[in-house]
């Protein structure tokens, strides 16, 4: 398609062995708001990072008309009139709202002193332009404002300094249901005036009513480039998750036993009143989207976050609060999202990091044992097929897919009652993975309780008895085999504004 | 890819020579400190052979590293564990007075030594409870705790030295066992008891596991408070043997001893020993060699008659030289 503004071209993106994004191309217009939708991890972020000049495309162009344009950093999009408002707007709090808005580009007098007159009149303008006088004066500080007005003073920057595509990555994530809709009010204007709009959300309902444009990503790759006239949320949503379920995430028994864990109201910072069980032999699975808490549940469950309210048990028995320590010893195990920076030593052996967890068993009147420890991580490795040269070998130096198996067998050499993954595959190549799945299976037949968290749909139908679907910190539906299936799951983790949200619980 | 992976394993562990595997063991780092060393002593060796090579003077050089030795090891697991201790060099002023002014008041080397760990470990426990609870920078807690220290021990001895007329106590700092001074046998002793405790107990581990990372160490059921506070407590009471050491060579307590930048020195010889600032790396053995750099440097300075002056720039310097290597390695890898 001919065009004479911002386009992809066959853009392509690798991480280690995580194909972000695959042969690329959209074409940007003036004039029209583009959405831009997909599960988590279907490569949004990337695109942006690179649209923005974070990050250099493996293969593929970012184009102006027909001349290439490389961004090596930011500052280089923004000097082309890309902007990018992020999900945490990047505000100096403690400057007025003038100096944000035109922070690099302060009137002066004499060279040398800021013209605060000429500040408050051109800060004064852009307010009245956006019809935001009455939410924010000039002279105010932005560490008093909340966040939606920061989103907004971002959004006057962008304009000010003469964006001429403006992307928004989850713009409503923080905002009240009227915030939002001012937010729309806005991105019409900017539209009509000329202005390319790429609007990331994963609502899906406000996609369809602002977009003239929506384009899938799944799995890196561009599935789908059509108009929004004719959309629906059921089409997106088909769109987004359309895969076949392989045969790779099968259990073969399904067989649960006693209670194990119970939670009931527990209350954190981040997690609201949430209740669930986990039966011996179980896979509770926990869907959601980025944000909506999932972590922070299994955070709260090992007493890593403070916990304000309700209680935990294991077999009946109570877990004390905030210790991590009384939730190893309850017997729970935590495997974190995160493995470089909540779960491994990156720069200690593999022997280290999978004893770290058992000194009594690998110790000798205080003192570690390497013969002991050997004896404990030794078959733990080999069962897992730990590839690497030895046991003394750095984590660092590992790939993702063992690196999660050394974190497992530090699990396992607990012999924990509860295990929690936290997006066990995430980033691992595809062998790794099956041998992932194959271990939880084996785990719950021996009677172990799991709980699963993921962002992988086929993982959770396949693997889990049951699934709680998560959103704004609470538990939004629990669905049980056989009905589990992405488009429920993902109706249950859309955000939904506050009034309706009684109406979703079941 | 997983036959790639089995077939460089197999490479790496069966062509290794075993020079090379001599040389892990040692480890790269501490052999470039072996090397640095050696060069240290050829040059002065070569300037001042005559005096430098003399038994004597090799004993002097032992000595001197005494006092640091144990500070520097102390400090090195602090910054194991993700810390800072810079108010050591005021805990050793004050646990000197505190010795000499119990030995004075009961005639009693024991007494003495308690007063100087118990009154190390209070100070420990202050800087510990600060940095950990009080959730002040490690560096600005002791900054404050050092100018505190350095303060009470004026206070407590009224600006005065204080005579220590016990034989049994200067003993400590004089004596000799099996021709090698007291002190000397003292530091070795400790340094087996800091090599244990750091490199092979549980403990130990879980201390370069909360500097390497604290959130590991958390999740990992690690009550990295407690530690924290500990660590402090330790780094305290080191620091109180060694102002007992320094009352004990001296034969006084003096509040103004301590103050010619023993921090500084047992700073700079744990990052030389290979120390990452930022935690979770550092031994005991590359400390003593770190140590043993700085014995070796300013017993060489002062044969080769650098003024005093010109030393101080080259100890400073010495310490920005060792953190920018130190920074340096840790980025390429």
């Amino acid at each position: 398609m001919q065009s004479d503004f911002f386009s992809l071209d066959r853009i392509s993106k690798r991480f280690g062995v995580v194909q972000a994004l695959d042969n690329v191309s959209i074409a940007f217009r003036p004039g029209e708001v583009l959405a831009l939708v997909g599960e988590n991890g279907a490569g949004k972020s990337t695109m942006m990072r690179i649209l923005e000049g974070v990050f250099a495309p493996d293969t593929g162009t970012v184009l102006y008309g027909s001349t290439p344009i490389v961004f090596s950093e930011p500052r280089d999009s923004h000097r082309a009139g890309i902007r990018v408002i992020h999900q945490e707007p990047e505000i100096v709090p403690n400057l007025t709202v003038a100096e944000n808005i035109f922070v690099g580009e302060l009137p002066r007098l004499a060279g040398v002193l800021l013209d605060w007159h000429r500040l408050e009149e051109q800060t004064d303008k852009v307010l009245a332009t956006f019809g935001m006088q009455q939410d924010m004066r000039a002279r105010q500080l932005c560490s008093t404002l909340g966040p939606a007005q920061r989103q907004m003073i971002e959004i006057m920057r962008a304009i000010r300094a003469g964006g001429q595509l403006i992307a928004f990555d989850e713009p409503t994530s923080s905002l009240t249901d009227d915030e939002a809709r001012r937010l729309f009010s806005v991105i019409r204007r900017l539209r009509e005036e000329g202005t390319s709009i790429v609007y990331i959300s994963h609502r899906l309902n406000e996609v369809i009513d602002l977009a003239d444009r929506i384009v899938v990503l799944r799995d890196g790759r561009l599935v789908d480039d059509s108009r929004a006239d004719g959309a629906s949320e059921q089409t997106i949503a088909k769109l987004m998750v359309g895969r076949d379920i392989a045969d790779l995430f099968t259990r073969e028994t399904w067989q649960s036993g006693l209670p194990l864990l119970e939670v009931a109201g527990l209350t954190t910072d981040h997690v609201t009143d949430v209740s669930l069980k986990v039966r011996r032999g179980e896979v509770l699975g926990i869907a959601g989207l980025m944000g909506a808490g999932r972590s922070e549940l299994a955070k709260a469950i090992v007493g890593y976050d403070r916990r304000l309210d309700g209680t935990i048990t294991m077999s009946g028995v109570p877990v004390g609060p905030n210790s991590p320590h009384a939730a190893i010893v309850a017997g729970i195990g935590f495997a974190p999202e995160d493995r470089k920076h909540e779960a491994l030593l990156l720069f200690r052996s593999i022997l280290d990091n999978a004893s770290l967890c058992v000194p009594d068993k690998t110790s000798t009147f205080g003192f570690f044992n390497r013969r002991k420890a050997l004896e404990i991580v030794s078959p733990l490795a080999a069962k897992m097929s730990i590839k690497a040269p030895n046991l003394d070998e750095q984590v660092s130096k590992l790939s993702g897919g063992n690196q999660q198996k050394v974190v497992l067998a530090r699990w396992l050499a607990r012999q924990p009652m509860l295990l929690i993954l936290d997006e066990p595959t995430r980033g691992i190549d595809i062998g790794a993975k099956a041998e992932i799945y194959r271990l939880i299976d084996e785990l719950a037949a021996s009677g172990i309780g799991i709980i699963l968290i993921s962002s992988e749909m086929p993982e959770l139908i396949g693997l889990a008895d049951r699934v709680l679907v998560m959103a704004g910190g609470r538990i939004t539906a629990e669905l049980s085999r056989p009905d589990i299936d992405e488009a429920t799951i993902l109706k249950h983790a859309m955000p939904q504004p506050v009034a309706s949200l009684g109406g979703q619980i079941q | 890819m997983n036959s790639l992976e089995l077939r460089t394993a197999t490479t790496q562990t069966g062509k290794r020579r075993p020079s090379l595997r001599m040389a892990e063991r040692i480890g790269i780092h501490n052999i470039s400190l072996l090397v640095a060393l050696a060069i240290l002593v050829l040059i002065f060796g070569t300037l001042r052979g005559d005096v430098f090579f003399s038994s004597r003077n090799l004993l002097n050089i032992g000595l001197g590293i005494t006092i640091l030795g144990v500070l520097a090891m102390s400090q090195t697991v602090v910054i194991v564990a993700g810390g800072l201790d810079i108010a050591v060099g005021a805990i050793v002023g004050l646990t000197t007075v505190s010795t000499a002014m119990a030995i004075q008041a009961t005639g009693s080397p024991a007494a003495g030594i308690l007063a100087g760990l118990v009154l190390g470990g209070l100070a420990g426990l202050v800087n510990g409870i600060i940095i950990t609870y009080g959730r002040v920078n490690a560096v600005i807690a002791t900054l404050g705790t050092m100018a505190i220290f350095r303060g009470i021990a004026f206070i407590i001895s009224d600006g005065q030295s204080i005579a220590i007329f016990s034989d049994t106590f200067r003993f400590i700092g004089i004596g000799r066992i099996l021709g090698l001074p007291l002190l000397i046998w003292i530091l070795l002793l400790t340094a087996i008891v800091f090599h244990l405790f750091l490199a092979r107990s549980i403990v130990g581990r879980n201390i370069y596991a909360l500097g390497g990372n604290p959130v590991v160490a958390r999740f990992s059921g690690i009550n990295i408070n407690r530690y924290r506070v500990g660590i402090y407590i330790m780094s305290g009471v080191a620091a109180g043997l060694a102002g007992i050491l320094l009352a004990a060579r001296t034969g006084s307590g003096q509040p103004v001893s301590g103050s010619q930048g023993l921090e500084l020195e047992a700073i700079t010889a744990a990052v030389l020993g290979g120390c990452a600032l930022q935690g979770g790396k550092g031994t005991i053995v590359g400390a003593l060699l770190g140590v043993a750099i700085i014995g070796v440097l300013n017993n060489g300075m002062i044969l080769t008659s650098v003024p005093t002056f010109y030393q101080l720039l080259a100890k400073g310097s010495l310490l920005i030289l060792a953190v920018v290597i130190a920074e340096y390695h840790l980025n390429r890898t």
